[in-house]
């Protein structure tokens, strides 16, 4: 009741019939001299935030252009795009959307260790509902995003709620969450053979993959979430001042769990990915590591590690970076046994580039 | 003048930062034994210059001597050694480490090659004994309150026998008796032939301590004068730039409010701890001032309305209906808008922007669906910046890079753009310039008149007396007295403060 008086006094303000409000606006006239600055400083913060991740797959590109032949090359197979540039969107879809939700949980503060396990619990929940109980694909798709939500609600319940350290949090369902997969699937790798199921990773619309059009597609969904509504500003106030958010008023656990949430979900869409990938539920080795590569290309995206400000776009360019450097080694015929070596040196390079205290040591010489 | 090389001498230093000459050929002078007040408004470059002479910037030119040797310290700490500390107005120690720890870290006495526990406590209570603080040792600094910390840190800067002292506000987070032992701990090192360079805004405080003023101005020295032969009205002007009657004008501000009959907020019984049982009243149009030694309840109790802190007993109505306690969205709801004492912790978020900072509370009480938007919220922060007239290029700037007066305007501007009706104020204009500390009181003085009920907390008695019509005096967590109208004078303040008549 109160509120919404409130809400209308805020709007009467800017016409000018609150009294209040109205005196406030003082000397209100024609816009003032600082926009232009303004908006162009917001802009250059918004692109700076991304812009190491930008740089980097800037670079990967320039080399490409250089000295892989036929890397820009697209080709129209059987009404499908294809290419080595399609290939790194397609490959890197899953990364991309471990990372959105990566950046969501980084910047309130926090960090979600467990988003491989999910993946393998997302997948294994829809792979037993589809092979092994009869469902049907969209009961096993509602199934494993269910869990995945799930899973972000327990993590959130322990950070927000029970004030555990996110590391430790998410730490037991890193660890508990492949033996969960494992007991769904009873140790097997479950297989599965149904269109829907296999057209997630597999199919094309309009000559697209798939993945691709799924990774786009959370991408915008991730956008219009966090800066078409206030989420965004709450997450990232969270993140940069628990207390202070609090006080003004942000239900900081709330907004905490949420990206919680919205983490596990991405986990699941990223796990069923990877079980349509290879048609079969694999508890043991779905999304095994990636957490590591997703927090990676958040924070190349140009998320602060100890929480605040974050950039969704950021984040899937880092994603695409580590897919791109991993497509290009292939295609250079690097060695698997080197390809590790490589990427850790590439990334150690982007990482001091972007160190603050390493510029100004070069500029001082 | 003097035959020996001053102890500290910089000539006309410079320092440029991207769109502001931040020194512009400054000179200052610290002799031995003497202290040395460095005056002027936020941004007038008091900072820098502290900072070129600490070694924490380098100077685009000029020279800093010691002794009349040219030093280029390259960090704080080499500076130390050369004998340069300095204590900052934040404090910068370790919060989970002890207070003895904090004071000798780096440098523990040792035994058998392992830190010798024992040694350690008793060297820091020495240190301690010495600033006339009784306290546990081994208790967490972040634990303690701030002028302990405050303490802690002059405490660990005296412990390196440092030759001259830099306090970068050491006493705006420290009461009246504090102040005074802390004086009479200057006094005493200057009597030693330390030399104490002293950046305060209590202009009250340098004719207290301080033998000789620098005031600086634009990144200038404007005037260096011996205290006595410098009139406190002319001490403002020069740090204004204005003339002597428009320094008048801004010192002698008054912006007394009148409170209505009308009660906006009334608490009854309100305890935590070893604050209350407090009641009081808030009344429309008038603003009660709360006063009281540090650690009386005032902080405390304006914490446990706003709901910052839950109570444990006691409750508070607005507008007659009970406020459910412990919830600051509650009380916000209710119109209820707390600034808090300590800005940088519990209100400015730092990476955020100025647009971002002022919106905050409104958004969070529409929710997060109902989003205000960008335009919105630059129509809102722009109002704001203009209205309370913040010194920010523009609203996008991040507000933590703002200095501290400014980063409290944004602090208030979030609050009342929720449009409270009752706001409290813990301290607004601590470590803030004189003319933005004129201007909140008197932007104070303003939002009473149109109808707000006022809590206004500060440690400065002329200011409570200044802006406040009822004074409510705190001892020992307890109310002890209560002043209105006209008995509402600073010595009736003090007096109730140091315990005398009780019940005015």
């Amino acid at each position: 009741m109160r509120d919404t008086e409130r809400g209308k006094s805020l709007r009467g303000g800017r016409d000018g019939s609150d009294e209040a409000a109205t005196e406030w606006r003082g000397t209100r006239g024609a816009r003032t001299s600082h926009v232009p600055y303004d908006s162009a400083l917001a802009a250059l913060r918004a692109i700076g935030r991304a812009a190491p991740a930008a740089a980097a797959v800037g670079l990967l590109l320039a080399f490409n252009a250089a000295f892989t032949p036929g890397f820009f090359d697209l080709t129209i197979v059987d009404g499908r795009l294809a290419g080595s540039l399609v290939d790194v969107l397609n490959r890197g879809a899953i990364v991309a959307l471990l990372a959105l939700g990566m950046a969501l949980v980084i910047a309130t503060g926090g960090v979600d260790l467990s988003v491989g396990a999910v993946m393998a619990i997302a997948g294994a929940a829809a792979a037993t509902l589809a092979a092994q109980h009869g469902a049907g694909a969209w009961a096993a798709i509602a199934g494993a995003l269910a869990v995945g939500t799930a899973a972000g609600a327990f993590n959130g319940a322990l950070v927000a709620g029970a004030g555990v350290q996110p590391i430790v949090a998410t730490l037991v369902l890193m660890v508990a969450g492949r033996g969960a997969a494992q007991l769904l699937t009873g140790g097997q790798i479950v297989t599965f053979n149904d269109p829907v199921l296999n057209f997630i990773d597999g199919g094309f619309v309009a000559g697209v993959p798939m993945p691709v059009l799924i990774g786009a597609g959370a991408l915008a969904l991730g956008l219009s979430l966090t800066r078409g509504t206030a989420l965004g500003l709450f997450i990232e106030a969270t993140g940069d001042n628990e207390r202070a958010a609090r006080l003004a008023g942000v239900r900081v656990r709330t907004v905490k769990a949420s990206a919680y949430m919205l983490c596990g979900v991405a986990a699941a869409v990223a796990g069923l990915l990877a079980a349509s990938d290879i048609r079969a539920a694999d508890a043991n080795n779905a999304g095994l590591y990636l957490e590591l590569d997703a927090i990676l290309a958040a924070v190349l995206g140009g998320t602060a590690l100890r929480g605040g400000r974050f950039s969704l776009v950021g984040a899937v360019l880092g994603a695409l970076f580590i897919q791109g450097l991993t497509t290009t080694l292939y295609l250079h015929d690097v060695s698997p046994n080197a390809t590790l070596a490589v990427k850790a040196a590439a990334v150690l390079a982007v990482c001091l580039a972007v160190s603050e205290r390493v510029r100004v040591w070069v500029w001082r010489k | 003048m003097v035959d020996a090389p001053p102890l500290l001498e910089a000539r006309g230093l410079v320092k440029v930062y991207p769109g502001v000459r931040a020194l512009d050929g400054a000179d200052f002078t610290l002799r031995a034994g003497e202290v040395h007040a460095l005056m002027g408004e936020n941004g007038a470059g008091k900072s820098t210059l502290i900072k070129a002479l600490t070694g924490a910037v380098r100077p685009d030119a000029g020279e800093v001597r010691l002794d009349g040797r040219v030093v280029r310290p390259r960090s704080p700490v080499e500076a130390q050694r050369l004998g340069v500390s300095t204590v900052y107005q934040e404090v910068n120690l370790a919060p989970n480490l002890s207070l003895a720890e904090n004071l000798l870290l780096g440098r523990q006495p040792r035994r058998f090659g392992l830190i010798d526990r024992r040694a350690v406590r008793r060297r820091a209570e020495e240190i301690m004994a010495r600033l006339g603080v009784r306290v546990d040792v081994g208790r967490p600094l972040g634990s303690l309150p701030i002028a302990v910390q405050q303490m802690a840190a002059i405490g660990r800067a005296l412990d390196l026998d440092a030759r001259v002292l830099v306090l970068d506000e050491p006493t705006s987070s420290l009461d009246a008796e504090e102040t005074a032992r802390l004086f009479g701990v200057v006094r005493d090192l200057a009597a030693r032939g330390m030399g104490v360079v002293f950046i305060t805004h209590f202009i009250g405080q340098v004719y207290g301590v301080c033998a000789r003023v620098t005031v600086m101005r634009g990144g200038r020295v404007v005037a260096v004068r011996d205290a006595p032969d410098l009139p406190r009205l002319e001490l403002v002007a020069l740090m204004l730039g204005v003339s002597m009657e428009e320094a008048r004008a801004i010192e002698g501000a008054h912006a007394r409010a009148g409170s209505s009959a009308q009660v906006a907020l009334r608490a009854r019984g309100l305890r935590r701890g070893r604050v209350g049982p407090i009641d009081l009243e808030l009344r429309r149009g008038g603003a009660l001032g709360l006063a009281g030694l540090l650690g009386s309840g005032r902080t405390e109790t304006a914490r446990m309305i706003a709901g910052s802190d839950r109570p444990e007993g006691g409750r508070v109505e607005v507008d007659g209906r009970a406020l459910r306690a412990g919830s600051p969205r509650r009380a916000i709801a209710a119109g209820v808008a707390l600034c808090p004492e300590d800005r940088k912790a519990e209100a400015i978020v730092p990476g955020l922007s100025v647009r971002e900072n002022i919106a905050l509370a409104v958004q969070a009480r529409r929710g997060w669906w109902r989003a205000i938007g960008r335009r919105g919220q630059r129509d809102l922060a722009e109002r704001f910046v203009r209205s309370l007239r913040i010194a920010t290029p523009g609203v996008e700037k991040a507000a933590g890079e703002l200095s501290g007066g400014n980063q409290q305007k944004v602090v208030l501007a979030r609050w009342l753009a929720t449009e409270p009706r009752v706001l409290l104020l813990d301290e607004p204009t601590r470590g803030i310039d004189v003319g933005a500390k004129a201007e909140i009181e008197r932007l104070a003085g303003d939002l009473c008149g149109r109808g707000l009920a006022m809590l206004f907390i500060s440690s400065e008695v002329e200011e409570v007396a200044r802006v406040c019509d009822r004074v409510l005096v705190l001892r020992d967590g307890r109310v002890a007295g209560e002043l209105s109208g006209e008995s509402v004078t600073v010595a009736a303040v003090m007096r109730l403060i140091a315990g005398e008549g009780e019940r005015a």
